[in-house]
């Protein structure tokens, strides 16, 4: 470990090596104090703004959900956390309405209980999984991703759930099983947008295999400590941080285990326009804008120049290897 | 019309053309645009834009139709604000979303075609807030004036265009269907009347 390389990603502290809070704490107030001292007013607010960029509470509005740290390599962001008003009021979920605001306003229809999973296919035990078993099926990690929208924008936002990897184990594959289809609810008394024409419902995705058994690619229940506001996929959704936000299903309620690569959503829409693979990749451009920058929502302000966006939505030494030898351009 | 009346209406029309402008500086500054304060900024602005045209072509429209003729009288101002909110519209895309980059902002029209559509437009409007003043009529003579600021009709058509291009990323062309149901009834007032009058010439003629 003395020659630390891009393979490692990001390599954590031992426990014993985190700074405690209460030390943390006293070091910020100390340099509030000098702040408030030194510079007067103006500097101290921004000395106080930059001592709690990176901390967040949870916000309050849900059930609170417990969860562990993780041991995943890259699942721990330490880039700022986007407000949870923000993440909570600007979503893509078009069975709720094509505006982002629109999931906001219309999911609390949503009955998310009772729910329950079906997952079949090519899989030694098939069959309906309550979200009450889900949710105790292996330990509940926070994990903080990067969210890069197709559109150009991106978000940083605190998970909670565990690896795919680890439902996929308990129902084990057979050897002939090559894909994971997701297909998320398309219930046209709860959901409005379900009766427009825009997509063909209910929302189809899918993802490979063996990405699906890559430990970041997270079965998620909850976000900013929390279960899951409605408008961002309760009661359990995908988050596949590699990709493009589209290929994370919302309200998942059924995943099947295929041979074949699995009719996508968007891909079925306009397929020169959204591949299969849909990995974030600043060097492969949308036929119809530029995927080279992403403006990072509630941080960047009305005049910063966007930020560049990253390969693999920089978890390239993470998931790099799943697409060794690939052409990019051409499964993109 | 009384003549005090009309002295009030001119700037009460003014103030309210303004208000959208008030409101969007007022949401700006104090963060009330939502997670995407630039997208949100550059929507505004073009769906204002949009509106603002629609309200001029509905000018002459209205007063043909109600006999009020004191209402030819807002033409050229309301005219203006939909320059004045297509600048904006221009100045919030160039700075919000490509900081002025001018390599940027090249790199991206070539990537969305339909941003070309809107400069366009813009370009067009522009010749015509040029020329919206008294001497210009004169200069240019008032047949030539009329001919070039037919190009609203263009102006029109390309604004649709551009939006309409703009929602095909998401099939979803509710709204931009109200807007183009309103521009082809204002402009398909205009051509059914023209019709008529060519057709009502021609009958003379033949009487003759």
């Amino acid at each position: 470990m003395l020659i630390k390389t891009n393979a490692q990603g990001f390599v954590h502290p031992v426990p014993s090596e985190i700074t405690s809070r209460a030390a943390y704490q006293s070091r910020r107030d100390l340099i509030r104090l000098m702040a408030t001292g030194v510079a007067g007013a103006a500097l101290s607010s921004w000395a106080a703004r930059e001592a709690f960029a990176q901390s967040w509470t949870p916000p309050g509005q849900q059930a609170a959900l417990s969860r562990g740290k993780t041991a995943v390599s890259g699942a721990l962001s330490m880039e700022k956390v986007t407000a949870y008003k923000d993440a909570s009021t600007y979503n893509n979920f078009y069975e709720f309405g094509t505006d982002k605001a629109d999931p906001a306003r219309n999911a609390h229809t949503l009955k998310t209980s009772p729910w329950t999973v079906e997952i079949e296919g090519l899989i030694k035990r098939p069959g309906r999984y309550a979200l009450e078993d889900l949710l105790k099926l292996s330990a509940q990690e926070e994990r903080i991703y990067r969210l890069r929208c197709v559109e150009g924008w991106s978000m940083v936002i605190p998970w909670v759930g565990y690896s795919l990897s680890e439902l996929i184990k308990k129902v084990e594959p057979l050897g002939s099983a090559k894909y994971v289809e997701f297909v998320t609810l398309a219930d046209p008394k709860t959901m409005p947008g379900v009766g427009s024409r825009v997509l063909d419902w209910p929302y189809v995705e899918g993802l490979r295999l063996d990405e699906a058994m890559h430990p970041l690619a997270l079965l998620a229940f909850g976000m900013y400590g929390e279960v899951l506001p409605k408008q961002s996929g309760a009661p359990l959704r995908l988050v596949v941080p590699w990709k493009y936000g589209f290929k994370s299903g919302k309200s998942l309620v059924k995943i099947r285990f295929t041979d074949k690569q699995p009719a996508t959503a968007w891909n079925k829409a306009a397929a020169n326009e959204y591949g299969f693979y849909s990995n974030v990749n600043p060097n492969v451009d949308h036929p119809r804008w530029s995927q080279a920058t992403e403006r990072r929502i509630g941080e960047d302000g009305l005049f910063t120049k966007k930020r560049k966006t990253l390969l693999f939505n920089g978890y390239e030494a993470q998931v790099g290897q799943l697409y060794a030898g690939m052409d990019l351009k051409k499964y993109f | 019309m009384q003549r005090g009346e009309g002295k009030a209406a001119k700037p009460l029309v003014f103030s309210v053309a303004l208000l959208p402008f008030f409101y969007l500086l007022w949401a700006a500054v104090f963060d009330q645009l939502g997670a995407n304060p630039a997208e949100a900024l550059v929507r505004s602005t073009g769906d204002w834009t949009l509106r603002m045209l629609c309200v001029v072509l509905a000018v002459t429209p209205l007063r043909v139709l109600t006999g009020y003729a004191a209402l030819a009288r807002f033409r050229r101002m309301l005219g203006l604000f939909v320059y004045f909110y297509a600048v904006l519209h221009l100045l919030s895309y160039s700075g919000f979303d490509m900081a002025f980059d001018v390599a940027d902002i090249a790199r991206d029209i070539a990537k969305r075609p339909f941003i070309l559509v809107g400069f366009t437009a813009f370009v067009l409007l522009t010749s015509l807030a040029l020329t919206s003043f008294n001497r210009a009529i004169k200069a240019m003579g008032a047949k030539n004036w009329q001919r070039l600021h037919k190009a609203v009709y263009v102006v029109a058509g390309l604004a649709i265009l551009h939006f309409f291009w703009m929602r095909a990323g998401k099939n979803d062309f509710a709204e931009v269907a109200v807007y183009a149901a309103v521009l082809a009834a204002l402009l398909g007032w205009r051509l059914w009347r023209y019709l008529a009058k060519v057709a009502g010439s021609g009958k003379r003629s033949s009487r003759i």
